[in-house]
């Protein structure tokens, strides 16, 4: 392993996580009134409802696809499914999926560029996320036929044994990707990239969106009350002796 | 603390479950809300108003944050009104509010702008030249001069300086005054009670230098001149609260909700207390959804309405059927007030057919009768009635009595008590010469001239049944008198004005072989059934409401309301509509009346403290008397728009005028009129009026007898016969507070062509000599294009206008500057306020006028000096000259009369302009306000100690030089200071010093008026704080009390101070020789004018698709009249985005349009390019361009034209109508704003048709400017 990958998939993915949590925690905290999704539906419907639609399925099967298959440890399932299955599994579920997140995306990219109104009204990170996201799924796409050359799972099992030595803080992270192709590596880098822009981007939604599961919980009305949070004094009657 | 710890204390937040745990109350953060608190958040809150041509005259508050205008919301602390009224609040409309969008849009003019063309040549020449050779160089040089010109409208401005700017408008006006005369500098800025002292900045300085000020209000054609006609009032109108007042309103061509915003809650709120409501308006507008019936007449026929409805009236309610009783109310105010009692003399008529008839001629006078009625001052200008007993009596209140010299026998008798002038005692006119069983009373067969079977391409429904009967026969009651002195008397027939107006309604009254109408379905001039077919509205709702109204005056003395609207006024025979409606108000007693009368709100906008306003705004402090000038004369005059002329006289000229006296084209009157002194002139006269004064100081001789002497002989020439000669055309205009180019220009491509010398989309070919016919005016065989020299407009935005001017100047914008504002709609005076400091380069109108004066007066030194020079005015109304010719018109011109200035030609006066002191008596109060005194409408008071007052509180002049000790008038502050200070409705004072003034005159005590408020001086800090109530004052007709609301002719009626009419009385009958050869004496109906305008363009250009002639409406429209402009982004985007024009969906359907395609119209003068909105609510035949629509948003070429579509006044031009130029007559006395030619544009045909091709014209102008020109 080169000085490069130790860089790349030893230390760019702390760089990466820790602008992540610390730049949304700052940004929620800070700037609440810019914490949004920035729809543009509101200049156009048009395209974007088949594109968001299709964009948003495949990517959140892919983001926990991701997620489940990279951070669970190997031995939690390994007694029901072979690496081999899983491998199986993450190509036929993820080219389905990227598949979708594919047309989706590309109806928004191409609707962010040429459409006018969109485009006059586009900051730069949004079309920069969309370019990102584009190559992401696109590379995401090309390792499907390149992972049907070697079925055995060893590959993935390594990507996720550095995922989780990423996320444990283990040593030793960037020697799991030795046997990984560029694509792979590029993918991983890219992936992490995802991260790094995110405080600074609309992706931000994306966790207000996992904060709409509280939706399912919530009682129908809520109110803010002003009296709740002060000091006990201050919600006394104002003339206890008043009529004395 | 932190949004995401707080998330984190989750479960520890109190919390209280409620309505079964369904709602949970947290005590989460709230911090968020801090976002808009400050969103709304501001540094201070201003009090100003805004307005492009309003009368809401609303109190705005702006707001401003960090040194920027953010919005305006109404202000809702208006004084009180009375206990029994609702309050004002709030005034104010969404157009208004989104004026703030102005301040910092991309229309914005931010630094003074110059013709790139003229700059260089200006550099060029300055280079070796002082300014006033420099300019000399460049305008005395054709190909220079043309290089420029013809480049207007097409772009190519430079950024400037404002030293620069100043240095070329100084050496133009110095140039300009020296070579041709300082009446050949214009100035024109419409309704100065929007911002007075803006107004005033412009006016004061061109009144300083002799330049030239225009009317507005008779060229907007907002001026209804049946006002001055009837009442000579120039239009005077309840205030809205008093709609809250009346139990009958009838909206008639007007839109309230949509032109009155603020003030339209009157409107509903009086429908509350049970009032009814009728909608009169061809199209389904507005205000018809607030009203109880709508009825829509043809467009143009609303006239025939109102004389069905008079008809209606005059017979249920003065000859009930079956022999009921005459409404007591009406009969005692019609004898009162009106001219009904007034004996008007008859002359035999052969018509046609040989039959010898009589016909209406001129009120008796006292100089008719031997003896004169004992009468020694003006005995012609005194009409006569008859009473009880039957004898010839001299009621009070003739105007002969208003006029003569201090101390004069018949003094104090200029009022409406029921006297006998001659002998004081109480007399009763008789109304009918019937009254009384009167033994000598016979009838006679009078003609009256009858216009409603005048049938024209497209009003073709005034048919009728004998279609060559244009003379109406009917019988009329009246009396043989024996005239003249003792020995030479004659036999003369006379009859009163009632007797004539009811056989003019040809109402039935039992006369013995009487020829009138039998019922209300009988199809004769004027009964419902008549109008039926004219207008299209059925005979039983023009009865319902005719006598509904009448009824409800009759019970409630007068409560019966018109709200009247510009779309009644815009027509050429508007004095028609408008007398007709009058003539039913008149009949019913409501004029005068709470909660009744005419209101007629429309462009005038009350400008309340008149009387010290104008003393400011024309210098008259400095030099009088000012030039003005009417407006629709010089530009039908000077756009060569006469040239053009299709309108032969002997189409409107009565069945019982000699024809052969009444021929001649249109302009030809218009010189007549100049030449008796009845109309204004700009310029004036043919040669310099510096060198007239000159030549006669050379001579030795007086220069006035100069003038009369060289008028004669015809070696002096006045400018109206030779319009197009070089030495006669305006030279320098300044437009200001105005879009003269963008709106109101009626002919707007003969604007472009003739006095802007510019591309343009005129169709037509002038008439030639021949055809035109012009017999007092000089014929060129190829008329002149660019007669300006210099265009200077000063605007806030880019508009239409600025885009053809030469010079564009910045400034301020209402919320920039300090300024005054009144309505007629409210009591209240307004300030405009800075809330902030101009932006960019910007200045008020104010300093601008100022920088031009400070230069002025430098640049001029070495040409101009203290000059003498000759002004003429013409027979002013409501002063002396308007009694000038009693009887016949005689032309000196002609050898009828003698010259003499004042009575049979205009007054003159040698004025001295001191030139190089003129930025110094700009910024003083001059001395003649001290010696002279101040005054208006025919009364004068003593001003000293106002003047002292003045001097304490804006501070004296004290550098050295020719102001010294004078009061300040250093900002617009000081400007404002003067107009409150020496106003009587801002100062109780000097209202109650008017008062007494008219009281002389009057014999009677007026001032229980004002003498409550005396010691109130309303100044302009006051208005700052809260808008004021202004004071009663005689320049009104109306009062300001805790007991009655506003209402026009309210002190005529309670406190017997006379019209200023020839009677004194309000007056049905008009007997001026024109309005008589005219056939205007009585009203009628007169359908619209054949202006074929059409007419050889209709299918002569096509483009494949079919065409229709429709009729050009333009009416107030919706996203932007009065308070703001059409390329106003924010409701562009509420609208169609650009230009627009409603038609019905049959005509759409005829010729294969559907809603939004883009459209064009046509016809000689011109073409429109845009949308079409196909609605329901257009009736077929006519299309609706919202007016004020310009070319400067989504406008794309016309394919007719090949220039840019064109504004709504492209396919217009101005006509003129003889009546209107009528002068030295009583109430028909030229007065600026007040009476006068108007520029009616509502009787234009346009071919319509869908465009092929929307061409945007995008590409560069190519080429050499002429090329540009002419391509």
């Amino acid at each position: 392993m080169n000085a490069f990958d130790t860089l790349l998939f030893g230390y760019y993915p702390y760089v990466c996580m820790t602008v992540f949590f610390l730049g949304s925690l700052l940004r929620f905290d800070r700037d609440q009134y810019t914490w949004k999704s920035d729809s543009s539906q509101l200049l156009r419907a048009g395209t974007l409802r088949w594109g968001s639609n299709l964009f948003h399925i495949g990517v959140l099967f892919l983001f926990f696809g991701h997620f489940t298959g990279l951070l669970t440890p190997h031995f939690v399932y390994e007694h029901f499914v072979s690496a081999p299955d899983k491998q199986m599994g993450a190509m036929i579920g993820g080219g389905i999926f990227g598949t979708l997140g594919f047309i989706g995306l590309t109806m928004l990219l191409h609707r962010r560029l040429t459409d006018p109104r969109i485009r006059a009204t586009s900051r730069s990170s949004d079309i920069l996320i969309l370019v990102l996201l584009w190559l992401q799924l696109v590379l995401g796409l090309v390792t499907i036929p390149l992972s049907a050359q070697h079925l055995d799972g060893s590959l993935m099992m390594n990507l996720a044994e550095w995922a989780q030595h990423i996320v444990t803080f283990r040593s030793g992270a960037t020697e799991q990707l030795a046997g990984a192709g560029w694509i792979f590596k590029t993918h991983l880098f890219l992936g992490m990239t995802l991260f790094l822009v995110f405080p600074f981007t609309r992706l931000v939604h994306i966790w207000s969106g996992f904060a709409t599961l509280t939706y399912l919980i919530r009682p129908y009305q809520l109110v803010r009350s002003r009296r709740l949070n002060l000091p006990v004094a201050h919600n006394l009657p104002r003339h206890s002796d008043a009529g004395v | 603390m932190s949004h995401f710890l707080d998330r984190l204390n989750y479960f520890s937040q109190p919390r209280e479950a409620f309505s079964d745990g369904h709602g949970v109350t947290t005590g989460e953060d709230r911090a968020w809300e801090d976002a808009y608190r400050d969103r709304w958040a501001h540094d201070k809150t201003v009090r100003s108003t805004h307005g492009v041509n309003c009368t809401g005259s609303c109190s705005w508050k702006i707001y401003v944050k960090g040194g920027i205008v953010t919005w305006e919301t109404q202000q809702t602390d208006y004084p009180r009104t009375r206990w029994d009224m609702p309050n004002h609040e709030p005034r104010g409309c969404s157009r208004g509010a989104s004026y703030s969008w102005y301040l910092y849009s991309a229309n914005r003019v931010k630094y003074p702008l110059v013709r790139g063309r003229l700059l260089k040549s200006w550099r060029a020449a300055r280079v070796a030249l002082q300014p006033v050779e420099a300019w000399a160089s460049i305008v005395e040089n054709d190909d220079k001069r043309r290089e420029y010109q013809q480049v207007r409208g097409l772009g190519g401005f430079v950024r400037s300086s404002w030293d620069e700017v100043n240095e070329m408008v100084a050496a133009a006006n110095v140039y300009t005054i020296k070579k041709h005369g300082p009446d050949r500098i214009i100035g024109f800025s419409p309704i100065p009670a929007m911002s007075m002292v803006s107004y005033a900045a412009g006016s004061r300085y061109l009144s300083l230098i002799g330049g030239v000020c225009m009317s507005f209000y008779d060229w907007y054609c907002d001026l209804p001149p049946a006002s001055p006609q009837i009442w000579g009032e120039q239009t005077d109108v309840p205030e809205s609260a008093d709609w809250y007042n009346s139990s009958f309103i009838i909206a008639w061509g007007s839109n309230v909700p949509q032109t009155r915003t603020p003030d339209a809650h009157f409107f509903t709120e009086v429908r509350y207390k049970g009032t009814k409501t009728v909608a009169v308006t061809p199209d389904y507008s507005e205000v018809a959804k607030l009203s109880d019936i709508w009825l829509h007449p043809k467009q143009g026929t609303d006239a025939a309405v109102a004389m069905a409805m008079g008809h209606v009236i005059l017979k249920e309610f003065y000859f009930p059927d079956g022999g009921g009783e005459r409404s007591a109310y009406f009969d005692d105010y019609v004898r009162r007030y009106t001219d009904m009692p007034m004996l008007v003399m008859l002359k035999k008529h052969t018509l046609p057919g040989g039959e010898v008839i009589t016909v209406p001629d001129r009120y008796l006078r006292a100089s008719d009768l031997d003896g004169s009625m004992g009468q020694v001052n003006n005995p012609e200008w005194k009409t006569l009635a008859v009473d009880q007993a039957g004898e010839v009596v001299l009621p009070n209140g003739a105007i002969g009595f208003r006029w003569g010299p201090e101390g004069r026998a018949d003094q104090g008798k200029w009022n409406l008590e029921a006297k006998e002038a001659h002998h004081g005692e109480e007399v009763k006119l008789k109304l009918s010469l019937l009254e009384g069983e009167d033994p000598d009373t016979e009838t006679a067969r009078v003609g009256f001239p009858y216009f409603g079977g005048i049938v024209t391409e497209h009003f073709s429904n005034n048919v009728q049944k004998n279609a060559a009967d244009d003379v109406l026969v009917r019988t009329v009651p009246v009396r043989r008198l024996m005239l003249g002195k003792a020995g030479e008397a004659v036999e003369a027939l006379v009859a009163t004005v009632f007797d004539l107006q009811v056989a003019n309604y040809g109402v039935a009254r039992g006369l013995k072989g009487e020829l009138a109408a039998k019922n209300f379905d009988d199809d004769t001039p004027y009964t419902p059934a008549w109008q039926e077919r004219i207008t299209g509205t059925p005979r039983d709702q023009v009865i319902t409401v005719a006598r509904q109204f009448a009824e409800n005056a009759h019970k409630t003395q007068g409560k019966s309301m018109v709200i009247i609207g510009a779309a009644m006024n815009h027509w050429y025979h508007s004095d028609m509509n408008y007398r007709g409606v009058i003539n039913m108000l008149m009949m019913c007693g409501c004029i005068g009346k709470s909660g009744g009368g005419w209101a007629h709100y429309v462009g005038q906008e009350k400008l309340r403290p008149q009387t010290g306003w104008t003393a400011l705004a024309f210098a008259l402090d400095w030099i009088r008397p000012p030039r003005q000038m009417n407006s629709t004369s010089f530009y039908y005059a000077h756009t060569d728009q006469w040239r053009y002329e299709k309108l032969g006289m002997e189409e409107i000229v009565s069945p019982l005028a000699d024809k052969k006296l009444y021929g001649g084209s249109m302009i030809d009157y218009n010189v007549r009129a100049e030449r008796m002194g009845w109309l204004p002139s700009a310029p004036q006269l043919q040669t310099n009026p510096l060198q007239v004064v000159r030549d006669a100081q050379a001579a030795g001789v007086d220069p006035k007898d100069h003038a009369v002497s060289a008028l004669k002989s015809g070696a002096l020439k006045m400018s109206c016969t030779d319009p197009d000669h070089p030495s006669n055309w305006p030279r320098n205009l300044f437009v200001w507070r105005s879009n003269l180019l963008g709106s109101s220009g009626k002919g707007h491509e003969y604007f472009l062509k003739h006095l802007l010398g510019t591309s343009n989309g005129v169709q037509g070919k002038d008439m030639g000599k021949e055809e035109a016919r012009p017999k007092e005016v000089v014929w060129h065989e190829k008329a002149p294009e660019g007669k300006l020299d210099l265009l200077v407009t000063l605007d806030f935005r880019m508009s239409t206008t600025c885009l053809y001017s030469d010079i564009v100047l910045p400034t301020a914008t209402w919320y920039e500057k300090n300024d005054l504002n009144t309505s007629d709609m409210h009591p209240f005076i307004h300030p405009l306020s800075t809330a902030v400091d101009p932006a960019w380069q910007s200045k008020s109108d104010w300093d601008i006028y100022k920088g031009f004066a400070k230069k002025f007066s430098e640049v001029c030194v070495g040409h101009l000096g203290v000059e003498r020079e000759l002004v003429l005015t013409p027979l002013m109304h409501d002063s002396p000259s308007e009694l000038a010719q009693p009887f016949e018109v005689k032309d000196w011109k002609r050898g009828e009369c003698e010259l003499i200035p004042g009575k049979t030609a205009p007054n003159m006066a040698v004025v001295e302009r001191d030139y190089p002191n003129v930025y110094k008596r700009f910024t003083a109060l001059g001395p003649l306000m001290g010696k002279v005194g101040n005054g208006g409408k025919g009364i004068a008071w003593n001003t000293q100690t106002e003047v002292k007052q003045l001097g304490e509180l804006s501070g004296l002049v004290t550098a050295e030089g020719a102001t010294r000790g004078m009061p300040k008038i250093e900002t617009d502050i000081d400007a404002a200071e003067v107009v409150l200070m020496l106003a009587p409705e801002t100062n109780g004072h000097v209202a109650v010093k008017a008062w007494q003034a008219l009281g002389k005159q009057t014999g009677r005590d007026h001032t229980h008026l004002a003498v409550h408020r005396e010691d109130e001086k309303i100044r302009f800090r006051d208005i700052q704080a809260q808008p004021r109530k202004i004071i009663s004052s005689p320049t009104w007709s109306g009062i300001e009390s805790e007991t009655v609301s506003y209402n026009a002719g309210y002190t005529n009626v309670h406190e017997m101070i006379p019209w200023r009419t020839l009677t004194g009385r309000q007056q049905f009958y008009m007997d001026h020789p024109w309005m008589v050869a005219f056939g205007e004496g009585f009203t009628s109906y007169r359908p619209p004018v054949n202006l074929r305008t059409t007419a050889g363009i209709q299918g002569t250009k096509p483009n494949g698709n079919p065409e229709i002639a429709l009729n050009f409406i333009t009416p107030h429209q919706k996203w932007g009249i009065h308070s703001t402009y059409t390329d106003n982004l924010l409701l562009l985007t509420l609208s169609r985005g650009g230009p627009c024009v409603w038609m019905s969906e049959d005509d759409a359907r005829s010729v294969g349009i559907v809603d939004n395609d883009w459209i064009e119209l046509f016809n000689i003068n011109g073409a429109i390019a845009a949308r079409a909105v196909v609605s329901q609510r257009v009736n077929p035949g006519m299309v609706m361009m919202y007016h004020a629509q310009e070319k400067i948003v989504n406008t794309p070429g016309s394919e007719i034209t090949g220039q840019r579509g064109g504004i709504h006044n492209s396919v217009t031009r101005a006509v003129l109508k003889p009546t209107h130029m009528i002068g030295g007559y009583a109430q028909f006395s030229y007065g600026f704003n007040y009476y006068g030619t108007i520029g009616t544009n509502r009787d234009e045909f346009v071919v319509v048709r869908k465009m092929n091709k929307v061409d945007w014209l995008d590409t560069p102008v190519s080429g050499q400017p002429a090329a540009a020109a002419h391509a």
